[in-house]
């Protein structure tokens, strides 16, 4: 009876308030189904490590065994790595390859994110908080924990709250940056046949080339096309059903609840998480604008216009991004689809974030 | 943490090489699969 007063008396604002973040965050994945498979483990793993003495953390926490082998080796993203790259299709890009310049361009967010970031954290701080522009959780996962960023927590949760936020951010957005006249252009969709000699070697070319730019963090964009080369050789069908679905989900069940180590009270409720999170904002919105800005600018220099929306879709975030700007483009005119060229440039966007991860790496590492 | 806003324009370096360097990578990567798709098209395959 002692000890269980003992321990109610241990119960700390501080605690009450994580409980209820922990909450919030349930409550968005089920009601609002905003990215549920990390949103609810990440909420009730909260709860799990704010209990008073909680034994989930610690030496001895199982949480804590799980980060060790999970994330502090980069091992947990790396492996969902695999999953991600088996459910893309690289089709829409290959058979367009002029779109991927997007995916270059919508990554700067990232960069202006970091100069801003570093006007209040150390450098590497700065930068794994700027890759939450990246909208892409694995890659900010392995960043922040190379350049060992003490706002691991932070920076998990402005990720993927953000990724999920994305139909909300980018609209507002995109009319800012573009006209009516422009949100109305029509663009021609003519796919060319990809060999599938084309598809099986296009990972493995990506491969090279991001691993010689930038050879420290080759296992991000090697994981992930190492996935896709499951998917697209024709022989592994099982193996490439079974990283899809089994694999993906059993390693974000157990990265969720394992990111939520990171949320203790006193190192998560602090002024620095909540400028986290404006800054993570920020790396969306730039990310956002930099791609729109890039496609009005192009225009400038083309004959046959492009939509400047599809722009938006070079971030990570897939395939809602892609979806966002289709629908825009319904919403102005009903026969405007643009679906396949938005969803191009958002694969795109998911090779340039894991290379501007690379390139950041290569910068502080 | 310390406010020091001289640290923006000291790490805008740091922007010019990474879109300079995220653009050429890229480029090269579209290159490549101009050239795949040229050398690997379906009717080379079919032949």
């Amino acid at each position: 009876m002692e000890s269980i007063l003992q321990n109610i008396s241990a119960i700390t604002p501080q605690h009450v308030i994580m409980w209820l973040i922990g909450g919030i965050l349930i409550y968005l994945a089920i009601k609002k189904d905003m990215e549920p498979t990390l949103l609810l483990p990440i909420g009730f793993g909260a709860i799990l490590v704010n209990i008073p003495f909680s034994g989930a953390v610690g030496e001895e926490g199982a949480l804590t065994a799980l980060y060790n082998a999970g994330i502090a080796n980069e091992l947990f993203p790396l492996i969902l790595f695999i999953g991600i790259g088996a459910m893309i299709d690289f089709g829409p890009l290959l058979s367009n390859p002029k779109l991927m310049i997007f995916g270059a361009a919508a990554q700067f967010g990232i960069f202006f994110t970091l100069c801003t970031a570093s006007m209040f954290f150390d450098i590497n701080d700065a930068a794994s908080i700027a890759i939450i522009g990246a909208a892409d959780g694995p890659t900010s996962i392995v960043v922040a924990q190379m350049l060992n960023s003490k706002y691991m927590g932070a920076i998990m949760v402005a990720a993927y709250s953000y990724m999920a936020l994305v139909p909300i951010i980018q609209p507002p957005v995109i009319k800012l940056l573009t006209t009516k006249k422009e949100r109305l252009i029509k663009m021609d969709y003519k796919p060319s046949n990809v060999s599938k000699t084309t598809r099986i070697l296009f990972p493995i070319v990506i491969t090279v080339i991001a691993g010689l730019v930038a050879p420290a963090s080759v296992s991000l964009i090697g994981f992930l096309m190492f996935g896709n080369l499951i998917r697209e050789c024709g022989v592994l069908d099982s193996l490439s059903q079974t990283a899809q679905n089994v694999l993906a989900n059993l390693v974000t069940i157990l990265l969720g609840i394992t990111i939520a180590s990171q949320m203790q009270a006193e190192s998560f409720l602090k002024f620095d998480t909540l400028l986290i999170l404006g800054l993570g904002l920020v790396a969306f919105i730039f990310d956002t604008a930099g791609g729109v800005i890039f496609a009005k600018i192009l225009n400038l220099f083309l004959k046959k216009k492009m939509n400047p929306m599809i722009g938006a879709a070079g971030i990570s975030a897939f395939p809602m991004s892609g979806r966002v700007v289709h629908k825009m483009g319904l919403k102005e005119d009903p026969q405007n689809f643009l679906l396949m060229h938005s969803i191009g440039v958002n694969v795109s966007g998911q090779i340039a974030s894991v290379i501007a991860g690379g390139l950041i790496l290569n910068f502080f590492l | 943490m310390t406010f020091n806003p001289m640290n923006f324009i000291i790490n805008l370096k740091y922007m010019g090489e990474g879109m300079l360097g995220i653009l050429v990578v890229i480029a090269i990567i579209a290159l490549c699969t101009v050239l795949l798709n040229k050398i690997f098209s379906k009717k080379t395959e079919n032949k």
